[in-house]
């Protein structure tokens, strides 16, 4: 359980995309999160309320959209999604020749932000 | 006021990953294959580490270790009676290792990573976070001992997913707390399927001639692929 500190990562990263884009406020931060990442939501969603106090990011959301993991079958050829993470095996033929393909990940998709509407009229 | 979408599609833990390339190639260069031992805590990490240093160095290997605690050096004192640099990385609370650490100790210990045949990098008791973690290893070993519980790898999906190999430990202890062999190799290989698994005792020296075996193998395999 270190989601605190991924989220401290995600806020360094956050703010210089934002600063660097020349944007106001920050309405959102999107994540997308694998099953097999060994992060969880709802430890992120917390810690985020906490880490982004006093930050540009405060007062924004934080949405993580939850990666399955999708497997590739070097027996059969099919490309599925698994639905149990603790039976790592092809859910069309039942092979364990299987490459993950899909759920690991632990990124910042994209940031959505507002520009403040007096200052795009000032310029 | 407009709202607009900034395309980010960065890993989060990109410097991490950065770092840890840098440090894999660093390794590579030098032929210095680097193992990342990751456990529960009282799986036997130390005194595993312990016997295989002794064990290399007596085949005339050249080894050295980096171990990761909260607090105090009493391992890397452990370690340090095979005769194998030692070095202790005392992380103050962090429950992981990361790239950046590992950086620091070793500019710090002011080896040379041509002098070691063998790096081993003993983690943090820990079977959840240093799995996102990536040390710029050459082989991640998860352990688990026989006195744990069977199914502490479905228990622990990412770690097993993300690890090379895995070492059943303390397999002297096996018959007293009734181990059952097949539902921990059927439980490791459910979440990685084919993961090689190695039964050892560090204490009687079962099974531990094998694994030296197979280390001295995995890293002719990795310095014969460059």
């Amino acid at each position: 359980m270190h989601e605190l500190s991924i989220i401290q990562n995600v806020v360094e990263i956050a703010e210089r995309a934002v600063i660097e884009a020349g944007a106001s406020r920050v309405e959102a931060v999107y994540m997308r999160v694998g099953v097999l990442s060994g992060v969880v939501r709802d430890a992120l969603e917390f810690a985020y309320d906490v880490a982004t106090k006093e930050t540009l990011l405060e007062g924004s959301r934080l949405v993580v959209e939850e990666v399955p993991i999708v497997l590739y079958c070097a027996d059969c050829g099919a490309e599925r999604v698994l639905d149990d993470i603790r039976n790592i095996r092809c859910p069309a033929c039942g092979a364990a020749t299987v490459n993950i393909v899909q759920g690991r990940e632990l990124e910042i998709e994209s940031i959505e932000v507002t520009d403040d509407a007096a200052e795009i009229l000032a310029d | 006021m407009q709202p607009r979408f900034l395309q980010i599609r960065q890993g989060v833990l990109s410097k991490n990953d950065e770092l840890a390339k840098s440090l894999r190639e660093r390794f590579e260069q030098a032929k210095c294959f680097t193992l990342n031992l990751v456990s529960s805590p009282g799986a036997g990490k130390t005194t595993f580490l312990q016997v295989t240093l002794t064990m290399l160095r007596e085949r005339g290997y050249r080894v050295a270790a980096l171990v990761g605690d909260l607090a105090t050096d009493h391992d890397a004192q452990r370690l340090a009676a095979s005769g194998a640099p030692v070095r202790q990385i005392e992380t103050a609370g962090n429950c992981h290792l990361e790239a950046h650490m590992v950086q620091t100790h070793l500019n710090a210990a002011g080896w040379s990573l041509h002098d070691f045949d063998f790096l081993f990098i003993e983690n943090v008791g820990n079977l959840v976070c240093p799995s996102s973690y990536d040390l710029g290893e050459a082989l991640r070993v998860v352990m688990l001992s026989t006195t744990e519980g069977e199914d502490k790898p479905q228990k622990y999906p990412p770690m097993f997913d993300s690890s090379d190999v895995c070492v059943i430990t303390k397999i002297d202890l096996a018959e007293a707390v009734g181990f059952d062999r097949a539902a921990a190799y059927a439980s490791i290989h459910a979440v990685h399927p084919n993961i090689p698994v190695y039964e050892v005792s560090a204490k009687t020296g079962q099974g531990m001639a094998a694994w030296i075996d197979a280390l001295i193998a995995y890293r002719e395999k990795a310095m014969g692929q460059r």
